[in-house]
């Protein structure tokens, strides 16, 4: 199949790579740029592991088709941090033990952090709404509320969420 | 360092995206795999034509059941499941050819240009039905998979002697245990003619001999690798060895690495569910409220292939009373082939389904009796010292009615009951509150020999290399695994590294199954690092001028344990132990306190300790819907000694969920074989929104067999929240559903929607 040429913003910098027309925005990151933290999980968009954020919206990438960023802003897992320097989504889901697999939570914190970006200081049931589109299986979601809400501020790290 | 929660070990490549999944991995010259699925639910192959599917440009090898070198069939128990069918299919999910090209794209062309004749055979979806005289044959020999019982008294004298006999049946469904990441292999082979199978493994070993056999390897020629694991719950074992069989074949033909995995609606249709069980039971009771006798008798559906459903119905007989003093019991459990996709291992391990009968039974019969749920449990359970319905007479502390007490009063019970029934009257929507309670064995029992080993390798820098052969699937393996090594050796965790767990660096030390991780592997980690400090010691006791035996090893240091002034630091005492040309490598194995089982008679001890809990569901539900509310969920687990508390209530709290979906929510439907339910759109699992507030309550009451006491928790968590939420549903709207999930239709309507039947294909 004929590629195209695609240019973008990802994680800050202007990319170009060329891909099929027909390649989802998760096949891109992953197969053409080497991104691998959004996971494949159901490939129609309900389970919510390749979640990224795109123009400042969280949106499955695997529902995206790679010609539709052209021009636009994409997030992932890999550029959140600040090299060493994590974001303090990342840190808080390490400090209160909210990953377990850990398959779910890179697209599990981009979709937070899109929601903290809209609302630094969201409710629990706010958060979980959020969250509503990320399935997990591991947590059962305790821990992985618990450190959304210590980022927001309506938790204190550490203290006992179940 | 035990009883605190240090930060889990992986948590940062989890965070920021690193972990390397199998999807992740990508080799030089890597072809891509898919496989033809069977296109009826029982069929014999009479020609299978590959040559249309060699022809497309970009395929590297076609192959069938014909191209195997080995055996075509694995199984752990029974030798029967064939990961490219020889001459029959016997469910959709079957394979009769598998394909390898150079893109997944060209993979799948040429898989659906794969013809295939069959000869349609009838087939049987009902395992009742499936037992009977004259049912269409799935595999040779019968359909009945294996009979299970337990004999304790007499039955005849306990119906006698009750007040009152209650007959009940119950039923639970096939569920999927949707681990986010779904399966993935990638085979290849080195220069030395090994074949690699790296990918998303729960059980190297058992994969590592199916491999062998069906490629005709010796075991030291295949290699087993872990790559980062995306959940797995009981899930990734057989179907593992499926993929690694059928991708470790193409990998030998081609000569090429080979990724095989699957997409959601292969995984649905494809890898084994949870056992569908079909429960009678039948109790005697007193007019006081005590148990006279049990009768119980229970059809699993086993689907295609065994599988586990030996071992699965096994640990159901075993426990198929509850926690409760019963002179008098007969127990019989049928496992039954059918042409429904095959059931194995998730967990809870055939605990969730018989509890879920027994619980909502001891709830049916306080009724009855008119008699409180928690005063008629109080009355009936065991306490220490008491004699199980196999004959085991329990020598650790029977800690079920402090589970009970703990959870109730933690959840406000007696207020909430009495409460509730009140204001129902004029509510719309009505709340409940049900318990539900169990005792577990503990780790295989008599299932197998039951040992497991670990390494330690101090490096002359004084980091530390730690090896098992179990695995990390998310349950925090790596991480208490670790806080065990350092605990022993007087380091922080930071100096521990978890190897990737692979079949090539230590022996075969069984499955990361049946909640046996911490008692059996951390008893053996726990050894190995106790050997590795000891020589330190021992290298150390000339400098200090001390006995080897007076030192200990803390903070960093060997130190005399008397007078921690005279100390050496640890990479010194690492120097020391090399100069002196010590090895500081430690391999320890860790075998299983004795248990029996007689088959024949049905009865033994069956597991060396147990473990018991309680859950307490607080519910609200809309009798206009259906729709059912988990508010609050109080778990309380006795789990001898909490390694890692942080780790203890991660399991709790992923159990809950998970029983909250068996409960409410999730169903694989089948009709005539045939998936309806083959993406996450249809298939339900819990979201952040379906899952209430969970209180967990750690409940310690150290066992001798167990390191530091500690025994399980990551399967009792799993099996008594559904039971839990029926009670609560009885409670709330008066209404007792004897079949699961618990969903819309039969809370309103009593039964489930029937959809219109239609033929397979």
């Amino acid at each position: 199949m004929n590629e195209i040429a695609i240019r973008f913003i990802l994680n800050g910098k202007e990319v170009s790579v060329k891909a099929p027309p027909t390649f989802t925005l998760l096949r891109l990151l992953r197969e053409r740029l080497g991104l691998t933290g959004a996971k494949a999980g159901c490939e129609r968009g309900e389970c919510g592991a390749c979640t990224v954020i795109l123009d400042g919206e969280p949106v499955t990438a695997c529902l995206v088709l790679a010609p539709q960023v052209e021009g636009r802003r994409v997030e992932t897992i890999e550029g959140i941090g600040n090299g060493e320097e994590l974001h303090p989504l990342q840190q808080a889901f390490i400090d209160e033990s909210a990953a377990q697999c850990g398959y779910c939570i890179p697209g599990m914190i981009m979709a937070a952090k899109a929601l903290l970006d809209r609302d630094p200081g969201p409710s629990r049931e706010e958060i979980k709404t959020g969250l509503s589109g990320n399935l997990c299986r591991c947590t059962g979601y305790t821990k992985i509320i618990k450190a959304v809400e210590v980022v927001a501020g309506k938790s204190r790290k550490g203290s006992e969420s179940c | 360092m035990i009883g605190l929660s240090p930060l889990r070990v992986d948590g940062r490549e989890k965070v920021t995206g690193a972990a390397r999944y199998g999807q992740d991995l990508k080799l030089a010259g890597m072809l891509y795999a898919k496989v033809k699925h069977a296109e009826y639910p029982h069929a014999e192959i009479l020609k299978i034509d590959t040559a249309r599917a060699k022809k497309i440009k970009g395929v590297a090898a076609v192959l069938t059941a014909a191209d195997v070198p080995g055996n075509t069939a694995f199984g752990a128990v029974i030798v029967d499941n064939q990961p490219l069918a020889e001459d029959r299919v016997r469910y959709l999910g079957d394979a009769v050819a598998v394909v390898a090209a150079e893109t997944a794209e060209i993979a799948e062309k040429a898989a659906a240009a794969i013809k295939v004749k069959y000869r349609e055979l009838p087939a049987v979806f009902d395992p009742r039905e499936a037992l009977e005289p004259g049912a269409p044959e799935i595999h040779e020999g019968g359909n009945q998979i294996n009979h299970h019982k337990t004999r304790k008294g007499d039955v005849a004298e306990g119906f006698r002697q009750a007040d009152l006999v209650i007959e009940r049946s119950y039923s639970t469904q096939r569920v999927d245990h949707t681990y986010i990441e779904t399966e993935v292999v990638v085979a290849s082979l080195d220069h030395d003619g090994t074949l690699t199978v790296e990918g998303s493994h729960q059980n190297i070993f058992s994969i590592r001999a199916a491999v062998a056999s069906f490629l005709g390897l010796p075991l030291s020629r295949v290699r087993i690798v872990q790559a980062a694991l995306g959940g797995s719950f009981g899930g990734k074992d057989d179907c593992m060895s499926v993929l690694s069989c059928r991708a470790g074949l193409l990998a030998l033909k081609t000569g090429r690495p080979v990724m095989l995995s699957n997409s959601r609606e292969s995984s649905l249709i494809e890898s084994y569910k949870r056992h569908p069980y079909f429960l009678d039971y039948k109790v005697g009771v007193k007019r006081d409220g005590t148990l006279t006798a049990m009768e119980i008798k229970v059809v699993a559906d086993g689907g295609a292939y065994a599988s586990m459903t030996p071992f699965v119905t096994w640990r159901s007989v075993v426990h198929a009373t509850g926690p409760y003093r019963v002179p008098n019991v007969k127990t019989d459990i049928y496992g039954a082939y059918t042409n429904n996709t095959y059931t194995g291992a998730f967990r809870g391990f055939g605990s969730p389904q018989i509890t879920f009968a027994y619980e909502s039974l001891m709830d049916e019969i306080a009724g009855e009796l008119k008699l409180e749920p928690l005063e008629f449990r109080m009355n009936n359970i065991l306490r220490d010292g008491e004699i199980t319905a196999t004959g085991q007479k329990l020598d650790h502390t029977v800690s079920v009615g402090q589970a009970l007490q703990a959870a109730t009063s933690a959840a406000g019970w007696e207020e909430k009951r009495r409460r509730f029934s009140e204001e129902n009257r004029t509510r719309l929507l009505k709340r409940g509150i049900g318990l539900a309670c169990s005792y577990r064995g503990v780790a295989l029992g008599a299932e197998g020999v039951d040992a497991t080993g670990a390494i330690v390798r101090i490096q002359s820098d004084g980091s530390i290399d730690l090896t098992t052969g179990l695995v990390e699937m998310g349950q925090g393996l790596k991480t208490v695994f670790s806080q065990i090594a350092a605990h022993e050796l007087g380091v922080p965790v930071e100096r521990v590294q978890y190897r990737r767990t692979d079949t090539s660096t230590i022996v075969d030390g069984g499955p990361t199954v049946a909640s046996r991780s911490t008692i059996m592997g951390g008893a053996a980690v726990r050894k190995a690092a106790i050997a590795a400090r000891e020589k330190l010691c021992a290298a150390a006791a000339g400098e200090l001028g001390a006995d080897p035996a007076e030192l200990t090893a803390v903070g960093e240091k060997i130190m005399v344990a008397s007078d921690p002034d005279r100390a050496i630091d640890f990479t010194g005492a690492v120097a020391l132990a090399l100069a002196a040309g010590m090895n500081l490598s430690s391999f320890a194995w860790h075998v299983s306190p004795p248990i029996w089982w007689d088959e024949e008679a049905g009865k033994g001890n069956a597991y060396f300790t147990y473990v018991y809990a309680c859950q307490v569901a607080e519910i609200e539900v809309d009798p206009e819907t259906g729709k059912i509310n988990v508010l609050e969920v109080w778990a309380a687990h006795d789990v001898g000694k909490a390694i890692n508390p942080e780790a203890v209530r991660g399991q709790i709290c992923g159990g809950v969920a998970t029983a909250i979906g068996y409960g409410t929510l999730e169903e694989v439907e089948l009709v005539e074989g045939v998936t309806k339910t083959v993406n996450l759109d249809e298939y339900l699992i819990p979201t952040a929104m379906d899952v209430g507030k969970i209180h967990s309550i750690i409940l310690e009451n150290p066992d001798k067999y167990g390191p530091y006491g500690a025994k399980c928790i990551a399967e009792p968590t799993a099996e008594l929240c559904a039971p839990a939420i029926a009670n609560a549903v009885a409670h709330a709207a008066g209404k007792r559903i004897r079949d699961l999930p618990l969903n819309l239709e039969r809370i309103v309507l009593g039964h489930k929607l029937v959809k219109k039947q239609r033929r397979a294909r």
